[in-house]
């Protein structure tokens, strides 16, 4: 496998097969034996050189994001509009601050680059029982590296949606982590509506206490090169983590997710649903879903999916889901990947009604992703992702 | 007055093996108005027959011709065939998830049209139709098929048949996996349509059953590839009592 992965020539409906190579590729590989064993730290230095042949950037165009790896980042705060509402509190926290790194550390360089580099994170509380809705309104203004971090914390029983609705232009490196105490139901949305040019890479940490439910949904459309991991620690008893995603990626667009679930404790649900659409020359995701049931999580309900719609030559999938399961008493377990192209047989119905091939091709592809859509409970946010899908749909040419 | 003409037609398919001729010139002329039965064997051509007439691309036309009142009709795309006022009621209808039916049929008179139908006026007639054919008028709110058992499926289709008013249909064994009752909703509906709008109908079927409801004008045997018999209603009880051997000697099927 070569070193930069955009250099090589883009295969068309490449599926990966369950864990293929997850724990082989490259001798310069760290031997992971685990998901749960992998290093985490908050210093940059901590995390070996980025060769872009590691299981965690084997699939990421690293030579165009070095800066964000291992470069100098503005750590001040990154612009961000923050919605007023009864019982939330919004503020600006110290690095010293305790309730930092309490959902979690970062995982490689990158994230520990803009760990080691921001200098206030922006803390969102949220405490109030009625449902509460904040957005994060993130509108970036230049393309120069930056670092940010950002703590979402749900209190005891709060219920609400934060949305971060990222658009402008940037090269940004972030953590964001999110804490659900006991009982609370929170959905979290990050939402990547990025310039053509921009690169996002955001690890985004949730801890979830007991019997609350976390809905972290992310949504890519805009970006040259956008990296979401996600990851959903279920930490106590009877915790709920629904992952959901959706992306659709356009000519020359990276778009990737590595979803991690952790099973830590009894009677956990998860279920991970990531839908993507590619379309033009270059067009490329990547999804990686780690689930893990450990044996401290008896009584696991889980379930991921990915599926890819293919609506062009020269794009590139990749589908990678991994289950490891440690304990023997479990409620459920599965996965399912698939990347395929228009289904032949739907376009001829709907055409065979008068339909054109145009309109067909757009109401099978806005089905495909509406499945997603509908499930972020949030009407307005819907409506919205809908007309963002259809503008991207507008894009495709009849093949 | 339509009249769907087929001249000759000769049909192959790509199959792993190699190319695989199907139809072995077929020649058939449907009036509007008139009521046209096919019944032959198992694999015996006429799915291929109906597909080819709707445009699906599996299928490669080697020779002969389609055409309605004299336009080619292998030269229309399969939504210009549509909008030409041909119809194929599937014999296996196809499910479309995130679709939901009454978003795929309102944009499906639209586009049949020409112009979105006025509001109040379609779901009236919507509802109209789906109660005559006795689907829940839950299942405008459902996606395209999903989940329908066999017969809902069916009656789906002839709910599109109603609504969208094509001048010439091909119901490729829309009896096939219906109740007793829903046969005969099924079959009012296609007589209702007739009566309405002057339907030709190329009706597919492997029983007599349904020739009961839908009286047809011209019974066609079907059988290798091509026509190997014509006859008026008489023949369907021939066929039905005699079955197909004396078709098939000399040649083999299936
Ligand atoms: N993809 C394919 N590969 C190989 N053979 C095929 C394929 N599609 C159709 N055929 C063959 O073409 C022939 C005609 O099929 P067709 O579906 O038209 O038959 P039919 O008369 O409608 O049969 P039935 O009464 O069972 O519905 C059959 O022998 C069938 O096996
Ligand atoms: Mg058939």
């Amino acid at each position: 496998m070569s070193s930069t992965i955009e250099t090589e020539k883009p295969d068309t409906d490449k599926t990966l097969a369950p864990g293929a190579g997850a724990h082989s590729h490259g001798a310069d590989d760290v031997p992971v034996q685990t998901r749960s064993e992998r290093f985490a730290s908050a210093v940059h230095g901590d995390f070996p050189e980025v060769t872009g042949r590691e299981l965690e950037w084997r699939l990421t165009p690293v030579e165009k994001i070095r800066d964000l790896i291992d470069g100098e980042l503005d750590g001040g705060r990154f612009p961000a509009v923050v919605s007023e509402a009864a019982g939330v509190t919004t503020e600006w926290i110290g690095r010293d601050d305790a309730r930092i790194g309490s959902a979690g550390l970062a995982e490689e360089r990158a994230a520990a680059n803009a760990w080691s580099s921001f200098q206030e994170a922006l803390a969102v509380t949220l405490t109030a029982e009625e449902f509460t809705e904040v957005v994060i309104d993130r509108t970036g203004e230049d393309r120069a590296p930056r670092a940010a971090h950002t703590i979402l914390t749900a209190g005891a029983n709060a219920r609400g949606i934060v949305v971060i609705d990222n658009r402008g232009s940037a090269r940004l490196s972030e953590n964001v982590e999110v804490v659900l105490g006991d009982g609370a139901h929170l959905t979290v949305v990050s939402l990547q509506e990025w310039d053509d040019e921009s690169v996002h890479l955001s690890s985004q940490f949730a801890r979830i206490g007991r019997d609350a439910v976390l809905k972290h949904v992310v949504v890519s459309l805009g970006g040259a090169i956008v990296r979401v991991n996600p990851s959903a620690h279920l930490a106590e008893q009877g915790a709920t983590g629904e992952l959901l995603g959706l992306y659709f990626s356009d000519a020359g667009q990276h778009l990737e997710q590595r979803v991690y679930v952790n099973h830590d404790a009894p009677n956990t649900v998860s279920r991970v649903t990531y839908k993507g659409a590619l379309n033009g020359e270059g067009a490329r995701t990547v999804w990686v879903g780690d689930v893990l049931i450990g044996r401290t999580a008896p009584g696991t309900d889980s379930y991921e999916q990915n599926r890819n719609l293919v609506l062009s030559d020269g794009t590139r999938a990749d589908s990678i889901p991994n289950l490891e399961i440690e304990t023997g008493d479990i409620a459920g377990a599965g996965h399912a990947s698939a990347t395929g192209r228009f289904d032949d047989e739907q376009l001829f119905y709907l055409r065979s009604r008068g339909i054109p091939e145009q309109e067909a091709r757009r109401l099978v592809v806005l089905g495909f992703l509406l499945e997603v859509v509908q499930k972020i409970g949030q009407p307005e946010l819907e409506t919205r992702l809908l007309a963002a899908i259809e503008a991207e749909l507008a894009a495709v040419a009849v093949v | 007055m339509s009249t769907l003409e087929i001249r000759d037609l000769h049909v192959s398919i790509e199959t792993d093996q190699g190319v695989k001729q199907i139809l072995r010139g077929v020649d058939l002329t449907i009036k509007q108005g008139e009521i046209h039965a096919i019944m032959g064997p198992n694999g015996s051509g006429k799915s291929t027959l109906a597909y080819t007439i709707a445009g699906h691309p599996r299928y490669t036309v080697d020779s002969g011709s389609i055409t309605l009142d004299g336009e080619d009709v292998l030269e229309m795309s399969i939504d210009e065939r549509a909008k030409a006022g041909l119809f194929l009621a599937m014999q296996y209808p196809v499910e479309i998830p995130g679709v939901t039916v009454s978003n795929f049929l309102r944009t499906a008179k639209t586009a049949i049209d020409g112009e979105a139908p006025a509001l109040r006026g379609w779901i009236k007639e919507l509802r109209g139709s789906m109660e005559a054919m006795r689907m829940d008028t839950s299942f405008a709110e459902r996606n395209v098929n999903e989940g329908f058992s066999g017969g809902e499926k069916k009656r789906h289709e002839i709910v599109q048949l109603e609504l969208l008013k094509p001048r010439i249909a091909v119901l490729d064994e829309t009896d096939s996996g219906l109740d007793v009752d829903a046969l005969k909703v099924v079959s009012e509906g296609v007589n209702r349509v007739k009566e309405q709008t002057g339907l030709g109908v190329l009706l597919i079927t492997h029983y007599t059953r349904i020739l009961r409801y839908i009286h047809p004008d011209f019974v066609h045997v079907f059988v290798d590839g091509r026509v190997a018999e014509e006859g008026g209603a008489e023949l369907a009880e021939r066929l039905e009592n005699e079955g197909y051997d004396r078709y098939l000697t000399g040649s083999t099927v299936g």
